[in-house]
């Protein structure tokens, strides 16, 4: 029988990591200003999840969409496609 | 400290990457997770996406992701297709099936237009069953913003910088869709991230096809376009709503689904709030450069039938 070459193929491995691992990198401290949800205007419509680049937004168990201000880099974003203009931005204290 | 109630274990695409605040690259990165789901495998060249998102020993990716040099991730996407090919054709244990694997590759314009095209045209001509994702920022940002053959026509990069003489870039953006729907592709579409829903929806259906499939999404650069960060979904929905990108889909090589639009925006609209255009309104001879791009809005939505009557 002829032996199959790939049998015992071992594939180098380059330099692998764990997923998931930026979490432990707290992009919160990069802001200069920061996004606040004004929940009586709020119409829980979710534009500020779905374009947040950094996932920062989060719909939590009670149905409201809040921003962890952890990783929030406040580009603005979620304020600009607010459609009720529920979300305004403050300059954050040095 | 992380509280609680912000859930980020099930991202596919996570938190604490290093892409600048606003940048449409890392948005289009969240949105092909959350349309290809787990059960995929996902290749990137050298960029912005592959620098950002895993500084050694950290990775955004909560789906399996290989990074390739900047020439060859559709070769390197192909390989991995084909292995998993063979361990099906060889019973081999611990592998799943093929057919159950999304095989996809996310790249840059300067990776997919210029350094990486011999090895995505070999890819697409052998046939792998993979779906090439380019995410388009016209330019090659991670390296300081040098124009590639995606820059449009009047765009101020540090390679084509405008000037006393100059007007910046000028060379026409290269028709990579029509280059790939020349392949034989039976799917080719085009998007962008001020339109989220639109994108997934391509993404899943070029997933159901078997084939190679190439989608082209905007992707505004704020550092690299020189505007704020807050604005990069509303110059995402102008360059769509002026006929500079129109966004379609294109089965074997017919335009088959277009985004209408009643009132098309004239094109200052969209060049006036970024920075890399600013030249073309202050210095003299700008106009003749407006009047250019006008002109290819106007045949995008002739060619391509955006006008809706
Ligand atoms: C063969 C080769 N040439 C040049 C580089 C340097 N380089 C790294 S990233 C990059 C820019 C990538 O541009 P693009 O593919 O458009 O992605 P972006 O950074 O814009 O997201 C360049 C030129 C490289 N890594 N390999
Ligand atoms: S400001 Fe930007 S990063 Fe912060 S929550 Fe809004 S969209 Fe996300
Ligand atoms: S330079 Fe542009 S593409 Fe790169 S991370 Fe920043 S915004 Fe994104
Ligand atoms: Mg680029």
């Amino acid at each position: 029988m002829t032996e199959d070459p790939y049998e015992d193929l071992k594939i180098s491995k380059g330099a692998v990591v764990k997923p998931r691992t930026t979490l432990v990198n707290k992009t919160g401290s990069w802001r200069s200003e920061k996004p606040i949800i004004d929940h009586e205007k709020c119409i829980a419509c979710g534009n500020c999840e779905k374009f947040c680049p950094d996932m920062a937004v989060k719909e939590t168990e009670e149905g409201k969409f809040e921003i962890d201000l952890e990783y929030c880099k406040g580009c603005g974003i979620c304020a600009e496609e607010c459609p009720v203009k529920a979300i305004i931005m403050e300059e954050e204290e040095k | 400290m992380t509280e609680d109630k912000f859930k980020h274990e099930e991202d596919l695409f996570c938190s604490g990457h290093r892409a600048c605040p606003g940048c449409g690259a890392a948005l289009t990165s969240k949105l092909v997770t959350e349309a290809t789901g787990p059960q995929t495998i996902l290749s990137m060249p050298t960029g912005c996406m592959e620098v950002t998102t895993t500084p050694y020993p950290e990775s955004a990716w909560g789906i399996s992701w290989i990074h390739n040099i900047f020439e060859n991730s559709a070769a390197v996407a192909g390989g991995i297709e084909t292995a998993y090919r063979s361990f099906d054709k060889r019973n081999k244990e611990g592998y799943m099936n093929h057919e159950d694997v999304n095989f996809v590759v996310l790249a840059g314009d300067g990776a997919t237009f210029d350094i990486g095209i011999r090895s995505l045209s070999g890819m697409m001509e052998r046939g792998h069953d993979v779906l090439y994702i380019c995410y388009d920022n016209e330019a090659y940002m991670n390296t300081g913003i040098q124009r590639s053959s995606s820059t449009p026509i009047g765009a101020a990069t540090t390679t084509s910088p405008a000037g006393k003489e100059s007007f910046g870039e000028d060379v026409h953006k290269k028709d990579m869709p029509s280059i790939a729907a020349a392949h034989g592709l039976e799917y080719v579409a085009t998007a962008s991230v001020a339109y989220p829903e639109d994108f997934k929806k391509k993404v899943e259906k070029a997933l159901e096809i078997e084939g190679p499939k190439y989608i082209q999404i905007f992707a505004p650069c704020p550092r690299g376009w020189r505007h704020e960060s807050k604005n990069s979904i509303e110059i995402a929905r102008l360059v769509v709503e002026t006929g500079l990108y129109p966004i379609f889909e294109m089965e074997n090589g017919k335009i088959t689904n277009v985004k209408k639009l009643k009132d098309r925006k004239p094109v200052e609209e969209y060049l006036k709030v970024q920075g890399r255009f600013k030249h073309l309104f202050e210095k003299e001879g700008g106009e003749e450069v407006l009047e250019e791009l006008q002109k290819i809005a106007d045949s995008n939505a002739e060619k391509i039938g955006i006008d809706k009557e």
